[in-house]
């Protein structure tokens, strides 16, 4: 019974949803308040809805009712309970069930949240956003009901694959969900201003802290991803530049130049029609994720159900969603009026360049993830090639520079009309750091890759920067150090949120650099008590044993690492087969540093007791995800800034004697 | 500067930039752009020595060598020709006899050494590439007993 | 000038849907096998244990049209397809056989086989992938429609279900045996 109203709420919704999708659309156009209205209610509604589907799913999960398809396909009796509600979305029907509780939840919070919006504005948004909803609805309700029954019931499941019972993944997909959709909020304000023909700070104001808020979750999501790539894959890589990745990486590029246009819009008035453009790339990038990982396009590790006809679905939801967005657009952008001029050299000018590298980059990801299809398509079949990690890292890696070294210099540079010479003079720090720093890693690893000495450059160049800007802003030296702390403490979260963002980066690339320059890998085949001696540490390797799991039966080997005959720690690596799928997986065993990991693999065992075993140091690899939570940080502290409240009133003046937030 | 020569100057700045973009997409697919081949493709000589592929089959039953230490050899079968595969390292740990599996690497000296190998990930599953290599050798009779 | 530049998003948007649609058509599972119009490859599979016929082999294909389906315990969409495979076998529409491809232990195919109904008139056991790979299979729930004279007709993937038997099968097999090939 609860199967079959998890499945009628989820009609329901569906129904509710394009009502919603139509009267408030109508309602602003001819001016009705009480039509307009009808939104609110509708997306309160479609929320409770869609949570009693999604609770009506993850009670057959929790109870285990293998009556039901979809459970039988992903859980067993026996799996942790963690697992047993991750299990809802770790699979296609669920995860798309996830992506419309999401949509829900945050047309709910437009509805609670917005009362300070121009009704019309918040009508129409809403009505996009239920549009949205309905396509997704049909696809569920048409190509993937997660609710279907079959008889007669198992007597076990099939257990959810092995690679994604792991609490780094149990989040991940839920994380990313909310940084795909929260995008659509940004894309519904824009299609609605491209309606009304306006846009302006107060839209600006309102649109950022979604997209801010989006932005934080995509990027906890990513780097949740790219954790558990590294320790649940086994390969000592954290990104492989896998179709499915660079469908998150997409949007988190385009979302992130959103972020900085918004603040061009709300402060100067100017670059609108660029604003709405991103807006719409940045969710068109997300329904794209979607597509590439469901309709099994492009194979990849994580494409867990892939379907033709689900395919042919989403790529008619897509032509319509985005091809749509992107005639209104060509018909209503040019109308867009800018007032706000400035010159190239200028807080603008910064903040548009950062914009075109991130479009870019984003642009040249879509080009290398797509190639192969292209190819495929005009080769009718014939050709089939792969585009791998040093496509993109030769192409990627010399666009981000550029754009890391302008990130310290940007925020140094006035509105309007920047002067550029004392903003380098101002860095003069900065550039010695980041030369001395060249200069010293150019010694001591002569002859590998430049790439290391730039990464490092310009890492500890932004890093300096940062701290730069920071000590501008509070008057460092320049006053007496207690009326500098003064400022310290008084500083607008919102620059808070900036200072620690751009700083974030500067230690992911930092981690980024020594895992990608100087990782030290090392293959070969260990009996009990052999050492082997990697970066100046010794493994030992002190045997393996079976043991039992709650799901699965495990090898586990023991190292004993030393560095100089001082025990550093141990090491656990299992190599596991979970016993329902019959799946084997690979757990790496890692011990995290801050001079790097030490990463150790076990492999298949021989007649003559000694095994396969793989071993790496990651030099720096922790700074990249301390540098990443610094990022959502930033965001979370940005977020918190009264002014940019959600919800906050109109056009409210910013307090008075508060430093330029960006 | 007048309106007009700025937005010139910011136009001019984009195109900069994205002829940049080209030239190193350009140069860079050159470079890093792997194809796939099949068993066929090598037997038939389409395939130079010295250039990286991807190669595509199933690992033929019973090749599976782990005598050399961590240095594992085995045999990719399109069902119509074989090649003989070496790898140095951990093998996937959904490698199996009888499964598909992609291999990229080069051909030194007639034997296929790889530095990276796939193994197909779920069970109801096999990689295109795979499955249309299989297709596209023809030649069916000859099971691999 | 101008307007183009705001067209230009959704012209490039254009080129890429349609790569994508052809992308969606190129999809391997759309292909028609090689195999169609040749004759089943030679293959001698064992029993599945516990059964009592001799096992399961391309000779034993010739004479009758019939059914090849490959499944497995470990595969899920097989036992979708399961029920209706149950109901041709309890209609006597046509004998399908199987082969029951990668099974973790010996033990598993039989009693998945005793747990959901046995629709098969011979089964081999493939562990080690020998028939799969000689028919090609890609994956599984795969089904081949052999005539009379063993040759394969056509390449089924996926579930079968009341949809595929009553628009493509049923009247493949009806033809089949009505040119009494």
């Amino acid at each position: 019974m609860i199967a079959e109203l998890g499945h009628f709420a989820l009609i329901l919704a569906l129904a509710v949803a394009c009502v919603q999708g139509v009267i408030p659309m109508l309602g602003a156009q001819l001016g009705r308040l009480s039509w307009m209205r009808f939104a609110d209610q509708s997306a309160i509604l479609q929320f409770v809805l869609v949570g009693v589907s999604f609770a009506c799913l993850t009670h057959a999960y929790v109870t285990s009712d293998f009556s039901v398809v979809n459970v039988v396909q992903n859980s067993h009796s026996a799996k942790p309970m963690l697992y047993k509600v991750s299990g809802v979305w770790g699979n296609h029907e669920g995860s798309m069930l996830l992506w419309v509780l999401i949509l829900a939840v945050f047309g709910c919070a437009v509805a609670m949240f917005g009362r300070y919006l121009p009704p019309a504005l918040k009508a129409r948004a809403l009505a996009i956003q239920a549009l949205i909803a309905v396509g997704f609805y049909l696809f569920i309700l048409l190509t993937s009901n997660p609710f279907q029954r079959m008889f007669p019931p198992a007597a076990d499941g099939q257990d959810l694959n092995p690679l994604l019972q792991d609490p780094g993944l149990a989040f991940h997909p839920p994380m990313l969900y909310l940084g795909y959709v929260g995008f659509s909020m940004a894309f519904s304000f824009a299609i609605a201003a491209l309606i009304e023909g306006r846009v302006d700070a107060a839209w600006a104001r309102w649109v950022r802290p979604w997209t801010l808020a989006a932005w934080c979750f995509l990027t906890g999501g990513i780097a949740l991803g790219s954790w558990w790539a590294y320790y649940e894959l086994g390969w000592g890589g954290f990104w492989f530049w896998d179709p499915v990745e660079n469908a998150s990486f997409m949007p988190w590029l385009i979302g992130t130049a959103l972020l900085h246009s918004c603040v061009v819009v709300e402060k100067r008035d100017t670059m609108k029609a660029w604003t709405i453009f991103l807006a719409i790339v940045a969710f068109s990038f997300s329904l794209l994720g979607t597509f590439l990982v469901r309709s099994g396009v492009l194979t990849s590790v994580h494409a867990f159900a892939t379907d033709p006809e689900r395919g042919v679905f989403i790529l008619v939801l897509l032509l319509i969603v985005i091809g749509g967005s992107f005639a209104l657009y060509a018909w209503r952008a040019p109308q867009l009026k800018s007032t706000g001029l400035f010159q190239p050299i200028s807080r603008e000018g910064a903040l548009l360049l950062n914009n075109l590298l991130m479009g870019t980059a984003a642009g040249v990801v879509l080009l290398g993830t797509l190639y192969p299809l292209f190819i495929d398509a005009i080769s009718d079949g014939q050709d089939k090639i792969s585009v791998g990690a040093p496509f993109f890292n030769a192409v990627f890696i010399p666009l981000m520079t550029p754009m890391v070294a302008a990130m310290a210099i940007g925020p140094l540079l006035a509105w309007k009309r920047g002067d550029l010479t004392r903003a380098l003079k101002t860095l003069w720090i900065a550039f010695v750091v980041a030369f001395a720093l060249a200069i010293a890693t150019w010694s001591w690893q002569s002859g590998q890759s430049p790439w290391g000495i730039v990464g490092v450059a310009i890492g500890a160049w932004l890093a300096t920067g940062t701290l730069i800007e920071l000590s501008e802003r509070i008057r460092l030296f320049r006053i007496p150090f207690s009326q500098s702390l003064r400022r310290l403490i008084s500083l607008p979260r919102a620059s808070w949120g900036m200072t620690l963002a751009h700083f974030g980066l500067a230690l992911a690339v930092f981690g980024v650099t020594g895992a990608g320059a100087w990782k030290v890998e090392s293959v070969q085949t260990m009996r009990p008590g052999e050492t082997v001696t990697v970066s100046g540490y010794d493994f030992r390797f002190d045997g393996a044993q079976e043991k039992q799991g709650p799901n699965y039966l495990t090898t586990e080997a023991r190292f004993t690492v030393s560095r100089d005959g001082d025990v550093v720690t141990q090491l656990f690596p299992e190599k596991r087969v979970y016993t329902v799928r019959q799946m084997p997986t690979t757990e790496a065993g890692i011990y995290t540093m801050l001079s790097g990991d030490l990463y150790a693999v076990v492999g298949d065992s021989k007649s003559d007791g000694s095994y396969v075993t793989r071993i790496y140091f990651n030099p720096l690899v922790a700074w990249m995800w301390i540098g990443a939570l610094t990022m959502v940080m930033g965001g979370v502290l940005s977020l918190s800034d009264r002014r940019f409240r959600i919800g906050a009133p109109r056009r409210a003046a910013a307090p008075a004697g508060a430093q330029p937030a960006e | 500067m007048k309106r007009k020569h700025k937005r010139l100057s910011f136009v001019l700045v984009a195109l900069v930039l994205l002829g940049g973009a080209a030239a190193l997409v350009l140069n860079a697919f050159e470079e890093n752009i792997v194809f796939f081949q099949s068993p066929s493709d090598i037997a038939s000589g389409k395939v130079g020595d010295d250039r990286r592929f991807r190669l595509g089959g199933l690992v033929e039953d019973g090749s599976v060598d782990r005598s050399g230490g961590e240095t594992v050899m085995f045999r990719v079968t399109d069902t119509a020709n074989t090649v003989n595969v070496s790898y140095t390292g951990i093998l996937p740990d959904l490698f199996r006899e009888g499964q598909g599996v992609v291999a990229e690497g080069r051909i030194v000296n007639g034997v296929f050494v790889a530095d990276e190998v796939l193994a197909k990930h779920d069970e109801n599953y096999m990689p295109p590439e795979v499955a249309d290599a299989i297709k596209k050798s023809g030649q069916w009779q000859g099971s691999s007993n | 000038m101008n307007r183009l530049f705001y067209i230009l998003p959704l012209l490039a948007f254009l080129v890429i849907g349609g790569y994508l649609a052809i992308g969606l058509t190129l999809d391997p599972q759309k292909l028609p096998s090689m195999l169609e119009g040749e004759p089943v490859p030679a293959f001698a599979l064992e029993a599945l244990k516990g059964r009592d016929d001799k096992g399961f082999a391309n000779t034993d294909l010739k004479g009758e049209v019939s059914l090849v389906n490959v499944f497995g315990s470990w595969c899920v969409a097989c036992r979708v397809e399961h029920p209706f495979l149950m109901k041709i076998k309890e209609n006597g529409w046509v004998p399908i056989h199987g082969i029951d491809w990668r099974e973790p232990n010996r033990e598993a195919g039989p009693g998945w086989l005793k747990r959901h109904g046995d629709p098969y008139t011979l089964v081999g056991d493939d562990p080690k992938s020998k028939a799969a790979i000689a028919f090609g299979v890609t994956g599984a729930p795969e089904t081949f429609v052999v005539d009379k004279q063993g040759t394969i007709r056509y390449k089924h993937v996926g579930p079968i279900d009341e949809k595929v038997w009553t628009e493509t099968l049923k009247p493949l097999i009806d033809h089949l045996r009505g040119q009494g090939g």
